[in-house]
């Protein structure tokens, strides 16, 4: 697959030489990664091995040390998150953060803010743009409701959510912005095996029918192998191994990191 | 059978001695003695017998219910109503009985080392149980210092004038005559009528609880209503005077206390009012939420007609006095509205509220002043400057906000709080001092003119008030449910992911400071124009924590919740004089009480961010 996309669509994300660190714990160690437009990627590796950091220096939550970030070709290092956000790229939290006190609705209105342009004078003055807006935002949010598959419930506050839920609501706030470039962080964390594949079925969806290209950091090696067409292995901050599922499943350094030895074994016999 | 006994026991003497510590505690501030002075119905009790008999009594319903939680059976709810009464009286009579000097300097030295032998003892624990030496050290000095604060503030007030003859300088001869229900001369008569009185009361409590519910409903509106009309005596006597003759208000009242026969009807109608509310109040709500929409949208308006002629009228149903304390009332209001747009919409704790306050005032000070500080003399009135004093503030709002936009929490509100302090001594520094007048102030702002009327009474600034508080509600209600009000309710409740999705944090946040100024500005330039003069003595930080306190107390968030804590943080101290002096006092145990019992105020909002609230309020206490 890595000898395919070279000359095949154009890379939506580009890490070079990418570096962080935390005094003097090396988080993210001159990382180089890229992501075709439309590709599903993962990012794996054991605890600790600068998976979130990774992300949390594209969104623009850390300044790196070193190297370059670069989206369609143009930096994104240096901008704020709120720009970074706008450019196109939404994520959602190993720990999911939501708006807790806000409604579901409300939660997925405020993912659409890259997109809305009325202003708080519009809003008292009760301009009919600015209901326009609002009463468009309301409805393209519902939409959102439906499509994650939290329909009718839509006025409960966030916190109230099962926890399936609150993470089915998390993709959809971060599919509000429309964004090209989608950063999950372990979406199936704490899931049923059946709502892990409701999930990754999901998550298959949004590329196949928004063609939204998605990396995700996911521990769950069965939803990775299925649906990753590139894995990327992390281990202290440093690329391990890359390429294709089945060939990081034999991968000797990734089972020796990773996996340890005998479940391994157990993973290449499957 | 044992424990529950033991639990019993240990549930009235807790209560029990809690009330005797308030009745002591109130005593030894002096509460009791002032609120004597107040008589709640004539001739026959005042205010501070009252306090006498409500702690007793408040305590003994609380003892029953619990008991009755426990499964007591009644006539040991009374005993133990009894034993509650008689508990609260207890510190009291100890008191009085070894008032000596000698006694004083004792309680005085046990207050002194209370902290280091709680402290001790607790750490003593702790290394018991198997804590390291770090810990015990941290726990021990921990407690001695937070033992230490209280036991120190009331070593102050015991120690007033510094030596330790006036320890308790407020356990004299006014309260022992007003714990001895007059008895003074002969204390073991008095100390009886006192043990007795409380011991009644305890057991009247109990009893309260062992009533059927409707006449218990009842005898509460019935007690509580004729309590709190005799209490504001003067209050309602104001109220009446605008709308019944002077002979029927002599009637009712001899100068500002309710008659013996006055009272007496009073409970008698509001009892049976609350008997008839108990009985059918619930079929009448029921009746209200069974009405269909479009009645019920009909209803509403009807009743919002009545509400606005209501709030029109208001200055002419409660004459001058009254209208006076409702302008200062509204003022508040109107800050509380416009503090809650920082605090309440965009969750960010602004401790330096008085900076546009005092900017608004000394704007209007100093451009319509016709005195020797005035800048033009005249030729700016009242309404050319209310924009410009709203501009002002919302530019200094504007200047302190873009240092904090970075700080959070805790940070932001301390560094405001200094700023508020910065503001304060600016306006009485030297170097302003030929523009704002130093302590002196800037003086002779003429009133607001409209057509050509001087609006020189509260009646008439009533309305200037109503209306900058009708347009604040109204802007932040617009805000509120809009996209700014989103980006503010996101950024409330966790900044970084409110950043990821797009909001320009910086930029929502200077919006929601500036127009939270604004409102500050407006409120200040009324003010200004109410007083007629401008003095540093008005913008101290207390104004911030009154603010504060009045959003806290009424619900975060909550506009109608304001407006309440308005009319009972700054109406009450103004309503009834002997409160003023123990304002602080009051907001503190009031604002502990809400902490505890109700945290999300008296009037909650909707959604209230429980997290963001406790935070608020450990930074309040912390203010103080
Ligand atoms: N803000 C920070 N300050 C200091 N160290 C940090 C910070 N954030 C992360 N780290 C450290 O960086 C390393 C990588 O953390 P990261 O959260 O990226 O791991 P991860 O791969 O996401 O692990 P997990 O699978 O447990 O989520 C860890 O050692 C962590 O302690
Ligand atoms: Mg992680």
């Amino acid at each position: 697959m890595a000898e395919k996309t070279k000359s095949g669509p154009s890379r939506i994300l580009e890490a070079k030489g990418m570096t962080k660190r935390f005094e003097g714990l090396v988080a993210v160690d001159s990382l180089d990664f890229y992501i075709p437009e439309g590709a599903i990627a993962s990012i794996i590796g054991p605890n600790g091995a600068g998976k979130t950091t990774f992300f949390n220096c594209i969104t623009g939550f850390y300044e790196i040390d070193e190297g370059e970030i670069l989206f369609n070709g143009s930096r994104l290092h240096g901008r704020s998150p709120d720009q970074i956000a706008r450019a196109g790229i939404s994520r959602t939290y190993q720990n999911i953060r939501l708006f807790n006190n806000m409604s579901a609705i409300e939660n997925i209105m405020v993912g659409q803010e890259p997109h809305l342009k009325s202003t708080w004078i519009g809003a008292i003055l009760g301009l009919p743009s600015t209901r326009e807006e609002d009463d468009h935002t309301e409805d393209r949010a519902r939409e959102l409701l439906h499509f994650v598959g939290l329909e009718g419930k839509g006025d409960m506050l966030a916190k109230n959510l099962s926890y399936g839920d609150q993470r089915r609501l998390e993709i959809g706030r971060a599919l509000a912005s429309q964004p090209k470039l989608i950063l999950l962080d372990e979406p199936t964390a704490g899931m049923n095996p059946r709502e892990t594949i409701e999930t990754t079925d999901f998550i298959r969806r949004l590329r196949d029918e928004i063609g939204i290209t998605i990396v995700l950091i996911e521990h769950d090696m069965r939803v990775v192998m299925d649906i990753s067409e590139h894995i990327t292995v992390l281990d202290y901050g440093r690329k391990i191994a890359e390429g294709l599922p089945a060939d990081i499943q034999t991968n000797s350094d990734v089972i020796e990191a990773y996996l340890g030895r005998g479940a391994a074994a157990a993973t290449v016999e499957n | 059978m044992d424990t529950l006994r033991s639990q019993t026991s240990r549930t009235v003497l807790a209560l029990g001695l809690l009330s005797g510590a308030f009745i002591l505690f109130t005593g030894a501030v002096g509460m009791i003695a002032a609120f004597h002075e107040r008589e709640v119905v004539d001739r026959f009790i005042s205010l501070g017998q009252l306090l006498l008999l409500i702690a007793p009594f408040v305590t003994g319903y609380f003892v029953a219910s619990r008991l009755h939680e426990y499964g007591e059976a009644p006539a040991q709810i009374l005993v133990a109503g009894l034993a509650a009464g008689m508990l609260t009286a207890l510190p009291s009579v100890v008191l009085l009985l070894f008032n000596s000097d000698e006694f004083r300097f004792l309680l005085f030295l046990v207050l002194r080392l209370a902290p280091f032998v709680a402290a001790s003892a607790i750490a003593w624990g702790r290394h018991q149980a198997g804590a390291d030496t770090q810990t015990v050290i941290g726990i021990w000095l921990l407690i001695a210092v937070l033992v230490g604060i209280v036991t120190f503030s009331f070593a102050l007030i015991f120690e007033i004038k510094g030596d330790l003859r006036s320890v308790l300088v407020n356990i004299d001869r006014d309260w022992v005559e007003v714990i001895t229900f007059d008895n003074r001369k002969d204390l073991p008569v008095g100390i009886a009528t006192f043990g007795l009185v409380s011991i009644a009361a305890g057991f009247a409590g109990c009893m309260l609880h062992l009533m059927p519910n409707v006449p218990r409903r009842a005898l509460i509106y019935g007690l509580g209503i004729t309590a709190l009309v005799g209490a504001f005596g003067e209050t309602a006597r104001l109220i009446l005077q605008e709308n019944v003759d002077r002979d029927t208000l002599r009637e009712i009242f001899r100068r500002d206390t309710l008659r013996q026969h006055a009272a007496l009807a009073l409970f008698v109608i509001s009892t049976a009012a609350g008997f008839f509310w108990a009985m059918y109040g619930s079929q009448v709500r029921q009746s209200f939420d069974n009405i269909d929409t479009s009645n019920r949208r009909r209803l509403n308006m009807i009743g919002l007609v009545i509400f606005v002629a209501f709030m029109l009228l208001l200055p002419w149903l409660i004459g001058r006095t009254l209208s006076d304390v409702a302008v200062t009332i509204g003022i508040f209001v109107l800050m509380g509205l416009g503090l809650n747009i920082a605090i309440g919409l965009a969750g960010l704790l602004d401790l330096g509220y008085l900076t546009n306050y005092a900017v608004g005032a000394y704007i209007l000070a100093v451009l319509t002043s016709i005195g020797p500080l005035g800048l033009f003399k005249g030729t700016f009135t009242f309404w050319m400057v209310i924009p410009l004093a709203l501009l002002a503030a919302m530019f200094a709002g504007f200047i302190f906000a873009v240092p904090v936009l970075r700080m959070r929490g805790d940070y932001l509100a301390i560094a405001t709080l200094g700023f508020g302090e910065i503001i304060g001594k600016l306006a009485i520094s030297d170097w302003l001092k030929p523009l704002i007048g130093g302590a002196q102030g800037v003086q002779a702002i003429p009133k607001p003119i409209f057509f050509g009327a001087e609006l020189k009474n509260p009646e008439q600034l009533y309305y200037i008030v109503l209306v900058a508080s009708l347009v604040c509600l109204f802007v932040s209600i617009r805000l509120n449910n809009s996209r700014t009000g989103r980006q503010w309710m996101a950024i409330r409740e966790d900044e970084d992911v409110a950043t990821a999705m797009g909001i320009d944090t910086a930029r929502a946040k200077l919006l929601a400071f500036t127009l939270s100024a604004a409102t500050g500005g407006v409120a200040g330039a009324i003010f200004a124009a109410k007083v007629g003069t401008v003095f540093p003595n008005s913008f101290t930080v207390f104004v911030s924590i009154n603010v504060l306190s009045l959003i806290i107390v009424g619900g975060i968030a909550s506009n109608p919740g304001i407006v309440v804590g308005a009319i009972v943080l700054i109406g009450m101290p103004e309503l009834l004089r002997e409160f003023a002096e123990f304002r602080f006092l009051l907001y503190g145990a009031l604002l502990i009480l809400m902490m505890i019992k109700r945290p999300q105020g008296l009037i909650p909002s909707k959604i209230v961010t429980h997290e963001h609230q406790s935070g608020v309020k450990a930074k309040l206490a912390a203010a103080e």
